[in-house]
């Protein structure tokens, strides 16, 4: 029987009547993209305010007294878990992933809509149960995004009870809901691309999310086993985790358990996840530059495949978080071997991005602002990556500013520019208008040079030995005098950056209404979503016929061509348009 | 004008080749149904858990100072005053759920057969073997519970025994139950007649995760019982 793929047989689309049910219970996936990145950034401005009173604490010490010390612990606390869960890896995936999938790949939703739609309610749930933790009494957990046990739940850690009992649900249900979503991801890609759509011809974005929501659904669950076995630390008294401890002068009722044990599930978890957050970053600046530079992406199969290893890699190099844990010095030359060996696929990365710039026709809007921003950022936080990476340069500057400034570059900063650069970049698909140009420019550089002043200093800091999650520095010997007024400068610049964002937020809902009209293609990109016959792409995306597929995603400036792009459903015998979408266009 | 979008694979290759018509072809990476997909993914994403879970186990049984109870003797049953038989239970237990992975594989077969009379009542067999199962493991939670094993502690040595007894078991257990109610739904649609023209890869589908659900309780068994 001859086969029949899935994506070609009759489906039922149920087109949305009510106000209730295209915008509320909406199971379109586009619809459920904005929910999800309306939420996600939501909260991450509750975790920007929570950085702003840190800030104000470590600047001026004695004139704010906004915070002490064990709120200060908390704020810490929530605005890392906030940042790299409920922000940066729910921004990526259920708002770019959501968004970008269906249309690049050119279906009309996800596999599984319903599914879908669940994904988004059950995280919203997780960060309602977060949010809820700053209203039981105790406060939210005070134990540092990384919840290293014993002192999560020992007495005297802020939220020790109720607080972090919140975190590991909310976490919990967080994990349900991104399986629901990423199941969904990865099958509509593997299964259901238009006709001629081979995987060696899809965008790097749609690459990205891809690998990005594998190594998801392979690394949360050692999160979710370290959640339920801290929760039963923590409510039935076991002792996985836990030693036998004193706390508060008396002893407490735990005996044997290994806080080591905790830390490598956490990271075991926790390495994949910089990478749940890098690659959807690195695919999406990938198609930014390449779009704006008009020239194809320097490279693609190699950085098909770097992205595939960096992901395989990702797995193998956690105890790198664990030099200074008092583990097996052994483990440490293997951890910082691996660790040096995914610099070089992300290494080739960066090379390519810069050679895709090589002579490009550089248009230097916001989104390519935003997109070269991350490329400097990037190579910035890699760079110090290389010195944490060994074991003899980690041992001093753990745990202090180096490393916040190392982690902030890499994985806040970075990916925060990318998700710029696309939110300026897919705003007029969106919403069917241009962001206004100069107000994004001024965004850009606020923010590209702010974000310098901040992190560049802290570097300094972190050699001088001033250590990361201290409340104040009070007064010691190794830390002279004028550090404090590096960090009130820091300080100045963070509140600077913070502010600078209203002008983003301003330019989206000045532009809702009275930006340009965008017509259905106004970067002259080559990709599927720019060609939908309406913008913003109505339910089911494509009208009646789906699109068929005939060439790779970068055929830009192709000789010989009347336009400087050829769209990907364009067919004809023009740049690269062979089976399996090999890289070199005709010259 | 040229055709250049590459045309859909109607028949599989085999091996290598066929691996990478699979990887190159448009459209679908996979010849199977969008559901099987997914649950292939899920249940490796499930793998992980359960790794996670029995590397954890391992880890506290080698960390913790006290020594570890003796499961030969922790699970022994004696019948009518006979000495006890080390295992007798967790052996009965661990031989009902394979036998429902074989009664899983038949309903599968009679499915594809559009037997669906015979698939619905081979899928209510596996359902009431599971669920024989679950009974069997709480009547095991009782009898250790009588004994005075908590998660916290027990008689015989190292707490972390009966923590990760009560975990793992458990959340095995949880699997089992929504196995079991997974089936039971299945099976009343097939009967309902819901799937005589989407056809009944569903039914491969639940086995996929019935099966799942068996490979993992070998291992729980190797390791926690056995060990
Ligand atoms: C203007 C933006 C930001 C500012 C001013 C800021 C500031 C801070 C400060 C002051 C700390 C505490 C350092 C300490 O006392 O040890 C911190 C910690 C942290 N930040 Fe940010 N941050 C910003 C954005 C981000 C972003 C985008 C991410 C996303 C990855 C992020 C992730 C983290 C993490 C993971 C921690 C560590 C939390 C912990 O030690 O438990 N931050 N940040
Ligand atoms: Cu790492």
């Amino acid at each position: 029987m001859a086969y029949v793929p899935i994506a070609d047989q009759d489906h039922e689309l149920h087109d949305p009547h009510s106000f209730v049910t295209k915008y509320i219970w909406s199971q379109d996936h586009k619809v459920i993209a904005i929910q999800y990145g309306g939420t996600a950034i939501f909260v991450g401005l509750v975790a920007l305010v929570l950085s702003a009173l840190m800030r104000l604490q470590l600047g001026f010490p004695d004139t704010f007294s906004l915070i002490d010390p064990s709120a200060y612990y908390q704020a810490v606390t929530m605005h890392g878990m906030i940042m790299v869960v409920y922000l940066l890896t729910a921004l990526f995936l259920g708002g770019f992933g959501n968004y970008l999938i269906p249309l690049m790949c050119g279906t009309r939703d996800m596999v599984f809509p319903f599914l879908n739609m669940l994904s988004f309610w059950v995280y919203l749930l997780s960060v309602l149960i977060l949010l809820s933790s700053f209203f039981v009494t105790g406060g939210p957990t005070g134990a540092g995004w990384t919840l290293y046990p014993p002192q999560t739940i020992t007495p005297g850690t802020p939220g020790h009870d109720t607080g972090i009992l919140l975190m590991l649900i909310s976490l919990g249900v967080f994990i349900i809901a991104f399986t629901m979503g990423g199941l969904n991801y990865v099958t509509t890609v593997l299964q259901a691309r238009a006709r001629g759509l081979t995987m060696m011809r899809l965008p790097l974005s749609v690459w990205g999310i891809l690998v990005a929501t594998i190594l998801g659904l392979f690394a949360f669950p050692a999160l979710l086993v370290s959640a339920i076995m801290m929760t039963f630390d923590l409510t039935l008294g076991t002792s996985f985790f836990m030693p036998a401890i004193m706390a508060a002068g008396d002893q407490l009722d735990y005996n044997g358990g290994s806080p080591i044990l905790f830390q490598h599930l956490f990271w075991f978890f926790g390495h994949p996840e910089v990478y749940i957050v890098a690659l959807p970053a690195f695919g999406l600046v990938s198609d930014v530059l390449s779009t704006h530079a008009r020239k194809n992406i320097f490279g693609y199969r190699m950085m098909v495949w770097a992205i595939i290893a960096i992901g395989g890699l990702s797995f193998i190099v956690w105890a790198h978080h664990m030099y200074v844990s008092g583990m097996n010095p052994y483990f440490g030359f293997f951890f910082a071997t691996t660790t040096l060996i995914i610099a070089v696929p992300t290494a080739m990365k960066v090379y390519n991005w810069v050679l895709t710039l090589w002579e490009g026709d550089i248009r230097l809007n916001t989104p390519m602002l935003f997109a070269i921003g991350f490329v400097f950022t990037f190579v910035h936080g890699g760079l110090t990556g290389l010195f944490l990476g060994n074991v003899v340069i980690d041992l001093p500057l753990s745990d202090t500013y180096f490393v916040v400034a190392h982690f902030h570059m890499v994985m806040g900063v970075s990916p925060v520019l990318v998700l710029f650069a696309s939110l300026y970049h897919w705003y007029p698909k969106v919403t069917g208008r241009m962001m206004n140009e100069t107000l994004g420019k001024l965004h850009f550089w606020c923010t590209f040079l702010g974000t310098y002043a901040i992190y560049l200093p802290m570097h300094y800091l972190g050699f001088l030995g001033v250590p990361r999650r201290y409340y104040a520095l009070g007064s010691t010997d190794f830390i002279p005098e004028s550090a404090q007024a590096l960090n009130a400068n820091i300080t100045i610049a963070a509140i600077f950056v913070g502010v600078a964002q209203i002008l983003f937020f301003i330019n989206v809902f000045w532009s809702l209404r009275h930006g340009k009209p965008a017509g259905n293609n106004p970067w002259g990109a080559t990709t599927l979503e720019w060609q939908t016959p309406d913008t913003p792409p109505k339910h089911g995306n494509w009208g009646p016929e789906l699109p068929v597929v005939h060439r790779w995603a970068y055929d830009y400036s192709v000789p010989g061509y009347p336009q400087d792009f050829i769209p990907q459903n364009v067919a004809g015998d023009f740049g690269v348009s062979d089976d399996h979408g090999h890289a070199e266009p005709k010259a | 004008m040229s055709d250049t979008a590459a045309t859909n694979i109607t028949e599989s290759r085999s091996g290598m080749a066929g691996l990478v018509d699979d990887w190159t072809s448009d459209k679908q990476t996979y010849h199977v149904p969008w559901g099987k997909a997914m649950m292939w993914i899920f249940l490796v994403s499930d793998t992980f858990i359960f790794t996670c879970f029995l590397v954890g186990y391992m880890t506290v049984r080698t960390s913790t100072a006290e020594p570890w109870p003796v499961p030969a003797e922790v699970f022994a049953l004696s019948f009518f005053g006979s000495d006890p038989i080390p295992l007798i239970l967790i052996a009965i237990m661990t031989f009902i759920l394979i036998t429902s992975s074989g009664t899983m594989a038949l309903a599968v077969n009679y499915g594809y057969r559009k037997d669906k009379r015979m698939t619905a009542i081979l899928m209510m067999v596996t359902a009431a073997f599971g669920a024989s199962f679950v009974g069997m493991q709480a009547f095991e939670w009782t009898k250790l519970i009588t004994e005075g094993v908590r998660p916290w502690g027990n008689p015989w040595g190292a707490p972390q025994f009966g923590s990760v007894f009560f975990m793992v078991t458990g959340f095995h257990g949880l699997h089992v139950t929504a196995g079991v109610i997974y089936l039971s739904i299945v099976a009343r649609k097939v009967i309902k007649g819901h799937y005589d023209k989407k056809g009944f890869e569903i039914v491969e589908i639940t086995g996929l995760y019935w099966h799942f659900v068996d490979l993992v309780w070998v291992f729980i068994f190797a390791f926690f019982y056995l060990w």
